[in-house]
């Protein structure tokens, strides 16, 4: 690839640096491009090759490239990590298709073998790369700057200058003003050689390094995480312990004895709403008064979360990720004994938390022969009920609380053994309590009020709502490495992109009339602007040091007339 | 409960007495931002003449200079090989020694072109007119922006039509710096205020999205710092891409010129003008390199701000997956002007990619791919809609 497209700058930069020679060398421990000549026979010689291949510039470049080639996919793709249900839509809507892109790994591209291998291979490139060139780096902090190349003429930025003073006295002042300005300087042969800017190569090292910090913290962490869910009512509490949560989810290493020990009650849980205007029901405040105590006996102390702020315990975090409500309702069975009483959470099923749930009556329910029997209600609850609309709650705060029932009696089937959501009602082996037109039973009721279940089955009191909040804690060990590996990573970038490396050299010399000539010479990387700027305030203090003596009348003076009437250049204006 | 319910419900109405008040005030400021908007337009559009008019005229004196300096050059290496080295003057012997200046190796060697005005007097004296209507659309639109924030009562980053407004203002405010700064970018003008233009076009016709009193359900500084330096990044690599564009013209003019290509008039006089090939890549270089370490703690600040508010840092959403390519685009544009074989055009291309994923990261993610921030209830749409 690079045999031909380089072909022709190469060859021209090759011509100019034999004029620079090893003076130009070592500017940076960018390591050399080497072309993709064929390798030595022998598995060493193909093993050697390989390693050269995957450690040089080229190639670090081509796996960069697949890398931000390779995370497309997957931005418009839909991915199981993010949105299983997508991913099922995508499978149905595609039957042809997506067995495909799963074989491809397209629906987990983040997680997928060939993501990964690009990445992997990525930073074996880059560890591969970054041992030599730091082992490169010390080698040229304990050396010195190289020494003049012959002809100062050929480098970038050039001056020169005949002086009366001796060579000696230049070099000596030259190595004074150069030292000052913290150049590494020193004087070789017949000129001073100095350079600067090393901490150009320090950032560079740091943000490569950083980079392999970064993604070992990351995997760590993807190892190691926890994440679980567990909806609090309020009043009520949670421990950090497994058997705790709702639902929880950890890293292929993560051992449940690393759940830090912490538990906290939810004592309030606030929303307040946007009343009027285009975003009315949008919440304004949404926060959960907590009180938390850390170790098994821990001393207690109050906290609030809210969105954006968690809390944090250690390691872990405790987010408040979701709210609700849980009517808080009494039933009794026919001969009136209270068999059920507890708050009930329902699942908010849009933005002004209309909510749906089922009230369970497993256990302790004898309906009016005295047979053993178990009771559900569906519920359907509306926190603002607004005439007209009897489907939906008009706003998400507890104006005008309604709650719909639908109740059933028979067999909830929890012994079957399959486990099923407390959120949904399996109704094969429940028969629905009918009305007196032998409709399906179904009252709206406001706080206090009551239903009664025909036949003297019992009856259904809803007596008030609790609020419940829902909080996702979270472990990821390693988050502080990842951060502290991003922030070395800018700093050292920085450095990298801002810090001229650069080389200056002065040469004196006696002319064959006897007067000393001054040359002056720059050298940077190509980016490098400064570089003349530096170097004509260099010689501006030297030639002060060492002031000008008459010029040879042989030497060519070059000459610009200015042009007439004509405005500058823009480039002048600098 | 129904207690704390009912202070909540008291507390709600309270602020509602107290939004309708202001709603009045808001709906005024509203108006004023969007009049200052329409008349940053209209004063951008006489900038934009006042630019056409500085190109024009400063198409009568044809230089030719490119072409000029390369037939010196051969001249000069045909005759002497060495270098001319311009030495202290003899007579003067207080003036300080001047330093020469030779392209790196390898590169072309050819003078910047003196700009749009292509040193004719009456050109100058449009550009200076352009530039001065441009500082003053700027100020007007800064007032747009300012007012509409104002309006509602948040960073003006809740839409995609306050974006564009922010991010045209931004990008003006980079040009007038940078010119503040005396850095060679004048030729910039006339680029930049044609797609400024287009920009606030789209942003009141398509984008136009009436104030609204959104509530920033988040009050996180992370987002502010996170949104403010995207903006902020976006318009300096647009200055970045703009150049790069203009340096692929003007690397090719160049190339056509020094194998004896005849180029168009067109070329030869609007090319002609632009600083050399070189320049306007190493000042593309430059600016996209400046803020890519900017650009990073963009990224890191998303990051540890989603941390918060989702207890993710990471979840490859689709923005935030285009952030990393975008940002893994740029590395690429750097490393490979690191690399033997990849600098100059091939790099250039590189960059164009590069700014081509942060323009589908905003455009194209918002309006194409459909991210998964839904978060019942918790007022995170207002996430999406910022854009971010
Ligand atoms: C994870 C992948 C990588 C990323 C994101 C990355 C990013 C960068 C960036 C942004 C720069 C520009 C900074 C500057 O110019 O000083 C840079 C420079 C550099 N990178 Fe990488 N890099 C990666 C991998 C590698 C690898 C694998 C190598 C070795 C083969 C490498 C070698 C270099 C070198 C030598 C420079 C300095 C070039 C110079 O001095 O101009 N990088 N890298």
């Amino acid at each position: 690839m690079s045999k031909t497209t380089a072909g022709e700058p190469t060859d021209a930069a090759a011509r100019e640096d034999l004029d620079v020679g090893v003076a130009g060398s070592q500017l940076s421990t960018a390591p050399t491009e080497s072309p993709a000549g064929v390798p030595a026979m022998g598995v060493i010689g193909w093993a050697r090759w390989f390693w050269r291949q995957l450690t040089s510039m080229r190639v670090a470049l081509l796996l960069l490239l697949l890398l931000a080639l390779g995370a497309i996919p997957g931005s418009l793709i839909p991915q199981t990590g993010t949105d299983a249900t997508k991913v099922a839509e995508f499978e149905k809507a595609h039957p042809t298709l997506a067995p495909v892109y799963d074989r491809l790994g397209l629906f987990d591209v983040y997680s997928s073998v060939w993501f990964s291998a690009i990445y992997i291979l990525l930073f074996v490139s880059l560890i591969g790369c970054i041992v030599p060139r730091s082992w490169q780096f010390v080698g040229q902090l304990r050396g010195r700057p190289p020494g003049a190349p012959k002809r100062l003429t050929r480098l970038p930025a050039y001056t020169t200058w005949r002086t009366g003073a001796e060579p000696e006295q230049v070099h000596e002042a030259a190595l004074a003003l150069l030292k000052k300005r913290r150049f590494r300087a020193h004087l070789a042969g017949d000129a001073v050689a100095a350079e600067k800017g090393y901490l150009r190569e320090v950032g560079n090292l740091a943000f490569h390094i950083a980079l392999i910090v970064m993604l070992t913290a990351f995997a760590w962490g993807q190892l190691f995480k926890m994440e679980g869910n567990k909806l609090v009512l309020e009043g009520d509490g949670f421990s950090n312990t497994l058997t705790q949560y709702d639902d929880f989810k950890s890293g292929t290493l993560f051992d449940a004895d690393d759940l830090a020990p912490f538990s906290f009650s939810l004592k309030d849980f606030t929303g307040t709403y946007e009343v009027s205007g285009p975003n009315k029901g949008t919440p304004r405040t949404y926060q959960a008064a907590l009180t938390y105590s850390e170790g098994a006996y821990g001393k207690e102390k109050k906290t609030t979360v809210k969105v954006n702020h968690p809390l944090e315990i250690g390691d872990s975090k405790v987010y408040l990720t979701a709210h609700g409500y849980a009517p808080v309702v009494t039933v009794k069975d026919g001969r009136g004994k209270v068999v059920f009483q507890d708050a009930v959470p329902l699942l908010p099923l849009d933005s002004n938390v209309t909510s749906s749930g089922v009230i369970k009556v497993y256990d302790g329910y004898r309906d009016a022969g005295g047979t053993k029997e178990q009771l559900a209600f569906q519920a359907f609850f509306l926190p603002s009920f607004a005439e007209g609309n009897e489907v939906s709650s008009a706003f998400p705060a507890l104006l005008n609380p309604v709650l719909n029932l639908e109740p059933y009696h028979g067999d909830l089937g929890v012994d079957s053994g399959i486990p099923q959501s407390v959120y949904q009602l399996d109704k094969r082996n429940m028969k629905a309590f009918k009305d007196s037109k032998d409709l399906q039973l179904r009252d709206n009721l406001r706080p206090g009020e009551t239903m009664t279940l025909p036949d003297g089955a019992g009856s259904i009191t809803y007596e008030g709502t609790k609020e419940w909040a829902n909080f996702q804690v979270t472990q990821q060990p390693g988050s502080g490495w990842a951060l502290g590996g991003a922030l070395a990573a800018i700093f050292g970038l920085a450095a990298s992109l801002f810090i001229q490396r650069r080389r200056v050299w002065v040469r004196a010399v006696r002319g064959a009339d006897g007067v000393t000539v001054v040359e002056m010479a720059g050298l940077g990387r190509s980016e490098s602007a400064k570089v003349p700027e530096e170097l004509g305030e260099l010689a501006g203090i030297l030639y002060d040091r060492a002031p000008g003596a008459p010029e040879d009348p042989d030497t060519p003076e070059s000459t610009d007339p200015p042009e007439p009437r004509a405005v500058p250049a823009e480039g002048s204006e600098k | 409960m129904t207690l704390a319910a009912a202070t909540d419900l008291a507390a709600a109405t309270d602020l509602a007495g107290a939004v309708n008040l202001a709603a009045a005030t808001n709906e005024n400021l509203a108006s004023i931002s969007n009049t200052l908007i329409y008349s940053a337009m209209a004063v951008y559009t006489l900038a934009f003449f006042a630019y056409i008019a500085e190109w024009t005229f400063g198409g009568r004196s044809k230089v030719g200079r490119t072409a000029a300096a390369l037939t010196a050059q051969a001249a000069a290496q045909k005759a002497a090989p060495a270098v001319t080295v311009q030495k202290a003057g003899g007579t003067a012997v207080l003036e300080r020694p001047k330093v020469v200046v030779r392209a790196a190796a390898g590169a072309r060697d050819l003078p910047d072109g003196p700009g749009a005005h292509g040193g004719d007097e009456q050109g100058d004296l449009y550009g200076r007119i352009a530039i001065s209507l441009t500082v003053l659309a700027f100020a007007i639109e800064f007032g747009g922006v300012l007012t509409r924030a104002l309006s509602v009562q948040r960073a003006p980053w809740g839409n995609m039509y306050e974006f564009n407004i922010t991010f045209s203002t931004v990008a003006v405010g980079v040009y007038l710096t940078l010119l503040a700064l005396r850095k060679n970018v004048r030729w910039l003008g006339l680029f930049l205020i044609t797609s400024v233009l287009l920009d606030l076009g789209l942003a009141v016709t398509v984008l136009y999205t009436a104030s609204d009193q959104l509530v920033p359900a988040l009050h996180s500084y992370w987002l502010y710092i996170h949104v403010s330096t995207a903006i902020f990044c976006g318009a300096v690599f647009y200055v970045g891409a703009v150049s790069t564009i203009l340096y692929l013209f003007k690397d090719s003019y160049e190339n056509k010129l020094v194998s004896g290509g005849k180029p168009g008039r067109f070329a030869n006089s609007v090319l002609d003008r632009l600083p050399a090939a070189s320049t306007l890549d190493k000042f593309a270089y430059r600016v996209n390199a400046a803020v890519f370490p900017l650009w990073t703690f963009t990224i890191i600040a998303g990051a540890i701000w989603a941390g918060d508010a989702w207890g993710r840092y990471w979840g490859w959403d689709p923005k935030e997956t285009w952030s990393f390519i975008t940002w893994v685009a740029y590395a690429c544009y750097l490393h490979a002007r690191a690399t033997a074989g990849w600098k100059g055009r091939k790099a250039a291309y590189l960059a164009l990619a590069a700014f081509g994923c942060w323009l589908f990261n905003y455009y194209g993610v918002n309006i194409f791919v459909t991210g998964k921030h839904s978060y019942a209830d918790v007022g995170l749409g207002v996430l999406q809609s910022a854009g971010f």
